[in-house]
C-alpha cells in the first residue's frame, strides 16, 4: 500500500503482495436456518480471470459478496492478499480497499457528479489531494471511454454508461482484484456489449477478476477457469474448454443445455 | 404512400423523413390553458373553484376593511379607538400597536440596553443569510460563524457581561419577539444534529445504542410538550438546590430542543429508510467507513427528500414555543397577552387587534421557511435529475 503518496503508480495496475489472490476455504453461511453457502472453496491466483455462473439462487452473488464483507461468513476462512476476514473492522476496511466492486444496479451516488463519484474514495479514503484524485479519475474515465460526461450526475447517462462509470470509481481505487456481480443483468440489450468490451480491456491488462454473469460468450473469451454453483455449492469448476465441451455433472449439462441453444 | 403501391403498404412501412417537432396546440398555453388546466378540469374541481371564490369574497373584504379601511390610525390612549358619533365602525386599533410595539418586541428589556437585542437580531439575520443562500461565498466560514461564533457572542451579548461593560439582564426581564426568537433558534438549531444522531442511533447495530435510542424518542413523544415545560420550569427547582438550578429560560430550552430533537429523529429515520441498499453498498465496496458513508453519501440524500418533514416540524417547533408561556416566559404571545389588557387601551378592538399582530408574525416566518424549503427542493431536485 505505498499507492497514498504517489499518484503516478495508481494508474498502473496495483501489485498483489501475494501470488493468491482470493482464498477460499471450507466456507459456510446461513442466512437464519437456510444455508445458503455450503462448504465453499476456491483459491484464485493473481491475475486469474474466474466466471461464476449458475441458476439464480445459487448463492454466486452472495459467495463474491462475502470477499469484500459485503456479507459475512459463518464458518470457514477467507483470505484476500494474504489479509484473512474476520470480525476486525480494520481487516475489513484493509480489504475494502483494495478490492473494487460492480454492482448489477451500478450502485452509483445519484447526488454526486460523475467525477466527484470517481474521486470520491480515493479522496477520503486514499486520502490523495483532490487535484490529484481527479486526475486519476479522468484517466479512468478516458479508459471506460465516458470522459465526455465527468460533470453529469449518474441520473443523465444510460445505463451503458452508468455502469461504465461505476467500473471506472472501482478502478479509482487502484485495486488489486475486482469483483463483478452480474454486471449486465440489468442493461438494455444495445449496451451490454460497450460493458463487456470495457471488461474484456481490463482483463487483457491482468486484472484479478472474479465475474458473476451469465454473459458465456464473456467467459468462453476471457475466463481462465468457470465455477458453476447450484443450491449454494460449487458444483463444477473447469477451463472454458473443458466446461463448454465436456461439462461432467448432470446439473452441469442441464444449465448449458438450457442457457445455449 | 399511395394506394398504388398495393396491399404491401399495409404491412410494410419504412419512415422516409423524420418528422421535425411541432408547436402545441394553443389550447394548451397562455392564461386560458392554464385556467383550464388548474382551476376548472373536473366538475370537482370546478365546484372547488367555485367554493373557494365564494369564500375568499367573503373573508378578503372583512379583512382589510377591519385592518385598513375602518382601521384607527392615530390616537394617544383608549379614547382614539372606541366608537364615536363619527367614527361608528372601528377597526383595528393601531395607535396601541404602535405604542406597545417595543414590549413586543423586547418584553421588559431595559430601554439603555436594547441596542443589544437589534445588535443580536442583526447577527442571526446576517447568519441566516449566509447559510441559507445558496449562492453566497465560503459556506464553511458561515457555518463557523453561525453555530460557533453567533451563539457565544449572542449570549454574552444578550445576557451581559460585567467585565466588558455589558450589564448582566436576567432573563426574567427578556420578552417579547426576542424570546420567541431565541427559543426557535435554538430549538431549531439544536433539534436537527440531535435528531440525526437519534435517528442513527434507532438504526443502528448495537445493541445499547439502538435500545436507549428507541427509549428516548418513544418517551418523548409519549408525552405532550405542556408536560416537559411544566415538569422543567416547575418541577426541578423543587428537587435542586437553588443555586444549582439553571435559568427559567435555560430549562425551557434544553426542555424544548430535546423535545424536538425527538420528532426530528422520527423525520431523519423516515429519510434514512428511503435511501436504497445499493447505496450503503456501495459505499462500503468503494472502502468508506461508516460516519464518511453517512455524511458523504446517505445523509445528503436522505436529508434532502426529507427537506418537506424537517421544515414541517420546524414550522410545528416554531409555533410551539408559544407554549413557554405555561412556566412565566413572556414570549410575543404572551407580551400581547398582557398588553392587551391594559386598561390604558382597554377596548373592544383591542384583542383583535393584537392577536392580528401575533397571526401576522407567524404567518411571516412560517410562510418564509415553508417558501424557502419549496425552492430548496426545486433546486435540488433540477440538481440530479433522477
Amino acid at each position: 500500500m505505498n499507492a497514498a503518496g504517489n499518484h503516478g503508480s495508481l494508474l498502473k495496475p496495483a501489485k498483489l503482495n501475494t501470488s493468491i489472490a482470493v482464498e477460499i476455504a471450507g466456507m459456510n453461511k446461513w442466512y437464519g436456518d437456510f444455508h445458503v453457502l455450503r462448504d465453499i472453496n476456491l483459491k484464485v491466483m493473481g491475475g486469474e480471470r474466474i466466471v461464476i455462473c449458475g441458476p439464480s439462487g445459487s448463492g454466486k452473488s452472495t459467495m463474491i459478496r462475502c470477499i469484500n464483507c459485503l456479507e459475512e461468513h459463518q464458518a470457514g476462512r477467507i483470505f484476500v492478499d494474504g489479509v484473512e476476514l474476520t470480525a476486525d473492522l480494520k481487516k475489513i476496511d484493509e480489504v475494502r480497499r483494495e478490492v473494487g466492486m460492480v454492482f448489477q444496479h451500478f450502485n452509483l451516488f445519484p447526488h454526486l457528479t460523475v467525477l466527484d463519484n470517481c474521486t470520491l474514495a480515493p479522496i477520503w479514503v486514499r486520502k490523495l489531494p483532490k487535484k490529484h484524485a481527479e486526475e486519476v479519475a479522468l484517466h479512468y474515465l478516458k479508459r471506460v471511454k465516458i470522459p465526455e460526461q465527468a460533470n453529469k450526475y449518474p441520473g443523465q447517462l444510460s445505463g451503458g454508461q452508468q455502469q461504465r462509470v461505476a467500473i471506472a470509481r472501482a478502478l479509482c481505487m487502484n485495486p488489486k482484484i475486482m469483483l463483478f456481480d452480474e454486471p449486465t443483468s440489468a442493461l438494455d440489450p444495445e449496451m451490454v456489449k460497450e460493458v463487456l468490451d470495457t471488461m474484456v480491456e481490463l482483463a487483457k491488462d491482468g486484472m484479478t477478476m472474479l465475474v458473476v454473469t451469465h454473459e458465456m460468450g464473456f467467459a468462453r473469451q476471457v475466463a481462465n477457469r468457470i465455477v458453476f454453483m447450484d443450491e449454494g455449492q460449487v458444483v463444477e469448476a473447469n477451463t472454458p474448454q473443458g466446461f463448454f465441451t465436456h461439462p461432467q455433472h448432470e446439473r452441469t449439462k442441464l444449465f448449458l443445455s438450457q442457457i445455449l441453444r | 404512400m399511395t394506394m398504388t403501391e398495393g396491399d404491401l403498404a399495409e404491412i410494410a412501412f419504412v419512415r422516409r423523413a423524420t418528422i421535425a417537432p411541432q408547436p402545441p396546440p394553443t389550447k394548451m398555453t397562455g392564461a386560458l390553458g392554464w385556467l383550464r388546466d388548474n382551476l376548472l378540469s373536473t366538475p370537482f374541481n370546478i365546484a372547488l373553484t367555485i367554493l373557494i371564490v365564494l369564500l375568499l369574497a367573503w373573508a378578503v373584504p372583512e379583512l382589510v376593511k377591519f385592518l385598513f379601511i375602518d382601521a384607527v390610525w392615530n390616537g394617544s390612549d383608549r379614547d382614539a379607538c372606541l366608537e364615536s358619533v363619527q367614527h361608528r365602525e372601528i377597526g383595528a386599533c393601531w395607535p396601541f400597536v404602535w405604542e406597545r410595539l417595543p414590549y413586543f418586541i423586547y418584553g421588559s428589556y431595559p430601554i439603555s440596553e436594547r441596542w443589544r437585542v437589534d445588535a443580536f437580531f442583526l447577527m442571526l439575520a446576517v447568519g441566516i443569510t449566509w447559510l441559507l443562500w445558496l449562492n453566497a461565498p465560503r459556506h464553511d466560514l458561515g457555518a463557523i460563524y453561525f453555530f460557533v461564533v453567533l451563539p457565544i457572542s449572542s449570549f454574552v451579548l444578550l445576557t451581559g457581561w460585567s467585565t466588558i461593560g455589558l450589564r448582566p439582564v436576567d432573563t426574567v426581564l427578556w420578552g417579547g419577539v426576542l424570546v420567541t426568537i431565541v427559543v426557535a433558534a435554538v430549538g431549531i438549531v439544536v433539534s436537527l444534529p440531535l435528531g440525526i444522531f437519534l435517528a442513527l442511533g434507532r438504526r443502528s447495530r448495537m445493541p445499547v445504542v439502538r435500545s436507549l435510542s428507541v427509549i428516548y424518542i418513544e418517551f418523548v413523544r409519549g408525552v405532550p410538550l405542556v408536560t416537559v415545560l411544566f415538569m422543567a420550569g416547575v418541577m426541578l427547582p423543587l428537587f435542586m438546590p437553588e443555586q444549582l438550578s439553571p435559568d427559567k429560560l435555560v430549562r425551557a430550552l434544553v426542555g424544548i430542543a430535546l423535545f424536538a430533537s425527538a420528532y426530528m429523529a422520527e423525520v431523519v429515520r423516515a429519510g434514512l429508510q428511503a435511501i436504497p441498499k445499493g447505496q450503503y453498498e456501495g459505499a462500503m465496496a468503494v472502502g468508506l467507513r461508516y460516519w464518511q458513508m453517512m455524511r458523504l453519501i446517505i445523509l445528503p440524500q436522505a436529508l434532502k427528500v426529507t427537506i418537506p418533514n424537517i421544515v414541517n416540524t420546524y414550522i410545528g417547533l416554531f409555533k410551539d414555543t408559544t407554549l413557554v408561556f405555561i412556566v412565566g416566559i413572556f414570549d410575543l404571545l404572551r407580551t400581547i397577552e398582557v398588553a392587551r389588557i391594559d386598561p390604558k387601551w382597554a377596548t373592544p378592538v383591542t384583542s383583535t387587534t393584537g392577536y392580528a399582530v401575533a397571526a401576522i408574525f407567524y404567518l411571516i416566518f412560517c410562510y418564509g421557511m415553508s417558501r424557502y424549503a419549496r425552492a430548496m427542493e426545486a433546486r435540488l431536485a433540477k440538481a440530479d435529475r433522477c
